[in-house]
């Protein structure tokens, strides 16, 4: 609850334009990207400076107030979702992209930077950001950090965490920090900058970012292979791997999700086959030649039935704007799409693949596939309805059944989308007892009183305020 | 559900098809100047959904998050899960109307009292006349009068262009036979309401286009006003009775296609079947007129190469008309003709598809944040360093002539409707802007 004391103490903080509390404003910030969660917020701050950041973060937590920070919203894990109520910490407003060190190869963004124009700007000068979710011309670079986002390049160029470099960040006490720098190496105590990325908001509020750049690839090209059966598209990623090939890219497809993506984009692919792989690999252009000759030998070897090379630099975009579009576009079939984020060592993939298909079948559910199977990440993608009370409860069994797969074959739950309040249920199955209550103790050390994005990740201590599902 | 709102289960259907997933996010013009949820397609879908479902009021504060959306429908193009925006925004009005909630007045009266009524249109337009003609405009400005008038209002009058004078309005036929030897089809001219008064020239441009091109020209008796604005205000009623008249007005005349030069109503009369939809008689014959519905760019290209008996050596860039490029999605077919001018340079604009802010009657009733998008957008204008804006609708027209008064370009930049440039490239007429360029 806030105060009208407290209320008075914000409004000073940030001024009256920048502090919404009215019911409809409240509503549009009871959601996010994730199905079936819904709760409301009590205000929303949108601080403009670091000294804002850090006055709200100290009233908040001695009047023992939520603080929920929100990038765009986008995250699949409920992440944003104030299911304690609380205030929403609004972080669109830190959008400068401060310096791009073309000596130590860095940039240096507020967290509140949309991911796709971080890359257009490091483009512009030849270097390079690997880091792409689906939603990156939305998502923000804040975001991206504390759910250590992956993308389509993960297979070559890793996710989020292997390019930050260094973080400015306040605890609940006001404190603000710095951890790393520009620094290549730092071993100068624990790396704090690895564990606040991932940290879902939960540990402190990120305010600026040091980010590691590359050059940017000379050279890329995109191949499409199509499959008449799904398994060997699986198996099409484990033998590029292990003929030692490393692709920026390898996307996988499966039919429906090829139907739906083909009436956004209108690109005319084959409706009729069963699975697609969307490859992409960069660099020097005789090196990249050669691998896609060597890629598209293997994919007809294991069972391609056609394999394509992108003829322009437009049309591979394209198809890979095709693919980013996936998941929205499959909830053109059914209101609710509940998608997962199981993810297992590349080599088996195949075997996460068909028990999909199985387990889908025993459940008598829609389930589509994609996803980065060169990260061995997929995303089954359940399509339902939620007013259909006794389908989501074959959904909840069914993906039950899917993590379980997932962890008996050397995976995890979420790859990259975090366990918000979406994966709680199964964390601790999955780290075990001791992991999960150090776990805890960590977020204790940063937030002694819980006021920062309380009932993410670990199950939550006191009752949940309200929790609309929806 | 909400029973005394006409919440259908189709309307909850197309609400749940949102996942909320924020693609439409940066396609929004609103949000993209304010960066609040309640200004954005995402945030507005919620609270459509809200009210309908009774978890939110509907009251003053939902008219203001809902009015303050333009419906540019950029949001569409960007939806993966093909979201009908459009139509949700126009059920939302249609509860606010319901409802009883008082929108902008300035709104009201045009819709209202104006649109609806062709005869008084037609007064209007030659009242205009008269004032500009003996100088009172002027008159006006100088003892400060037009101060009575809401901002708004006194900002944009300066834009507009003489309005052509009523003998010579009266003067139209109703038939321009084609004007070469194959006559390949009969075109009804759909010449709107507010645009035949501000863009009369326009409209005789399109038909002296369309007779050299092969088609003999219908100006259509009994059409009138398209009832967009009205739709997109929430009259739904008075957009039907408008729809109807259309419709009859199209089924007497017989001709082949009906055409027409505003993106805006364009989309409109694409979108009558849906006014129909429990009305099965008038269902038919709504998805018959649909049928034959075109907009002029679409004809032009399709009996293209045109005719050009002039080149015009200068660089010129296209404004995408919302409802032409998201709704009709019709973007080829402009920027090509475009590029069949003789010693034209093309410039592609940056973010050409991005609203301009004028939106129908929004830069009237939402003047600062139209502004503000329209700033925007200039700046991109300037970046392309042409001399010509083209635009396919008279309201952006006019918004960009606004701009580039705003923006100081006055002096090295002027704004068309594409048509208008056509018809001063292929007949000898007054080439005002050929000229002056
Ligand atoms: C269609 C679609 C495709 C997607 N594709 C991918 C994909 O390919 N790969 C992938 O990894 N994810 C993907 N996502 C998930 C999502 O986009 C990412 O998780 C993204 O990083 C979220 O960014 P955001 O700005 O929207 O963050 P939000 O959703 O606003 O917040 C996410 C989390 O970050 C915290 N947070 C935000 N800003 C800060 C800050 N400054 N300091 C501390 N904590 C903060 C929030 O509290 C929350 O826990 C996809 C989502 C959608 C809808």
């Amino acid at each position: 609850m806030i105060t009208q004391a407290i209320r008075s103490q914000f409004i000073e903080i940030v001024g009256e334009e920048w502090y919404k509390d009215s019911t409809q404003e409240r509503y549009c910030y009871s959601f996010d990207a994730t199905p079936l969660f819904q709760a409301m917020p009590d205000a929303i701050l949108i601080p403009g400076t670091v000294a804002e950041v850090a006055a709200i973060l100290k009233v908040a937590n001695h009047a023992k107030i939520p603080v929920i920070t929100r990038g765009s919203g986008t995250n699949l894990a409920g992440g944003t979702v104030p299911i304690h109520g609380g205030i929403v910490l609004l972080m669109n407003r830190f959008n400068k992209m401060k310096e791009i060190d073309l000596q130590n190869l860095t940039v240096t963004v507020e967290p509140g930077v949309i991911t796709a124009d971080l890359h257009q700007e490091v483009e512009a000068k030849n270097l390079f950001y690997p880091p792409d979710p689906g939603s990156m011309r939305v998502s923000t670079i804040g975001g991206n950090l504390a759910q250590c986002a992956g993308g389509m390049r993960g297979v070559k160029y890793g996710v989020t965490k292997d390019y930050v470099l260094g973080l400015q960040y306040v605890l609940p006490s006001g404190d603000v920090l710095r951890c790393g720098g520009k620094n290549i190496k730092d071993v100068a105590g624990y790396d704090m900058t690895r564990l606040l990325v991932g940290s879902e908001g939960t540990l402190a509020v990120i305010t600026e970012v040091i980010l590691k750049l590359l050059p940017l690839p000379a050279y890329k090209q995109t191949l499409v292979a199509y499959y008449d059966q799904l398994i060997p598209a699986a198996q099409t990623v484990e033998q590029i791997l292990a003929n030692r090939i490393i692709p920026a890219t390898m996307e996988l497809l499966d039919q429906s999700t090829i139907k739906v993506v083909d009436q956004y984009a209108q690109l005319g692919l084959p409706q009729n086959m069963k699975a697609m792989l969307l490859i992409e690999q960069d660099g020097h252009k005789e090196q990249v030649k050669i691998d896609m000759h060597q890629i598209a030998t293997l994919a007809k070897r294991v069972g391609a039935v056609q394999v394509k090379i992108a003829k322009t630099a437009d049309e591979s975009k394209k198809l890979m704007m095709a693919r980013r579009v996936a998941l929205s576009a499959l909830s053109r079939i059914k209101p609710t799409t509940i998608l997962e984020d199981a993810t297992v060592p590349r080599s088996r993939i195949a075997e996460m693949l068909s028990a999909i298909e199985k387990i889908s079948n025993t459940y008598q559910l829609t389930i589509c596939t994609f996803g980065h199977a060169g990260d061995g990440n997929l995303h089954p993608t359940c399509l339902t309805d939620e007013r259909n009370k006794d389908e989501l409860k074959r959904v909840e069994a069914a993906f039950q059944e899917i993590f379980e797969t997932a962890i008996r074959l050397g995976g995890t739950v979420t790859g990259e989308h975090g366990v918000g309040i979406a994966k709680q249920h199964v964390l601790k199955y999955q780290l075990g007892a001791t992991s999960y209550e150090l776990m805890k103790r960590i977020k204790r050390a940063f937030d002694p009183n819980q006021i920062l994005n309380p009932g993410k990740i670990f199950t939550s201590e006191h009752r949940k305020r309200l929790v609309v599902r929806k | 559900m909400n029973d005394h709102l006409q919440t259908s289960q189709k309307l909850m259907d197309q609400l749940d098809q949102c996942m909320h997933c924020g693609f439409c996010l940066p396609s929004c013009p609103t949000y993209r100047q304010v960066g609040l949820e309640t200004y954005n397609p995402r945030g507005r879908i919620a609270l459509i959904k809200g009210v309908a479902t009774e978890k939110l009021k509907l009251n003053a504060e939902f008219t203001k998050h809902i009015d303050a959306c333009l419906g540019c429908r950029a949001c569409e193009t960007a939806c993966p899960a093909n979201v009908a925006y459009g139509n949700l925004l126009e059920s939302a009005r249609e509860f606010i109307v319901q409802s009883d909630q008082k929108s902008n007045w300035i709104q009201r009266f045009i819709l209202k009292h104006l649109f609806t009524h062709p005869h008084r249109l037609y007064t209007l337009g030659n009242l205009l006349w008269f004032v500009q003609k003996t100088g009172l405009q002027k008159l006006a400005k100088s003892f400060r009068l037009l101060n009575l008038l809401p901002s708004s209002l006194r900002e944009m009058q300066e834009i507009i262009d003489p309005v052509v004078s009523p003998f010579i309005r009266r003067k139209r036929k109703n038939l321009s036979p084609s004007s070469s030897h194959q006559r390949l089809l009969s075109v009804g001219l759909f010449t709107g309401c507010i645009m035949d008064i501000f863009f009369y020239q326009t409209n005789q441009a399109t038909a002296r286009l369309l007779t050299s091109l092969g088609c003999n020209v219908v100006f259509i008796k009994r059409q009138g006003c398209c009832g967009a604005l009205h739709l997109h205000a929430g009259y739904k009623s008075e957009a039907m009775q408008l729809a109807k008249r259309n419709i009859q007005a199209f089924e007497q005349s017989k001709v082949d296609l009906l055409v027409n030069n505003a993106g805006g109503c364009g989309l409109a009369l694409k979108e009558y079947h849906h006014l129909f939809e429990n009305d099965q008689a008038w269902y038919q014959r709504a998805v018959h007129f649909v049928e034959h519905v075109r907009d002029i760019h679409e004809v032009l290209y399709e009996l293209s190469p045109l005719p050009f008996k002039k080149s015009l050596n200068i660089r010129a860039t296209y404004q995408d008309s919302c409802h032409l490029a998201h709704g009709q999605h019709i973007r080829k077919s402009p920027r090509q003709l475009l590029q069949q001018i003789p010693g034209l340079e093309y410039i592609e604009l940056e973010d050409a598809d991005q609203c301009c802010g004028s939106a129908g009657i929004y830069n009237l009733t939402h003047f600062p944040m139209s502004m503000k998008i329209l700033d925007e957008k200039m700046a991109y204008v300037h970046a392309t360093n042409a001399q010509l804006i083209v635009t396919s609708n008279p309201g952006c027209l006019l918004q960009m002539k606004k701009g580039i008064i705003r923006s100081g370009l006055d002096k090295q930049m002027q704004a068309i409707h594409l048509v208008d440039l056509l018809d001063q490239l292929i007949f000898d007429g007054d080439n005002e802007i050929v000229d002056r360029i």
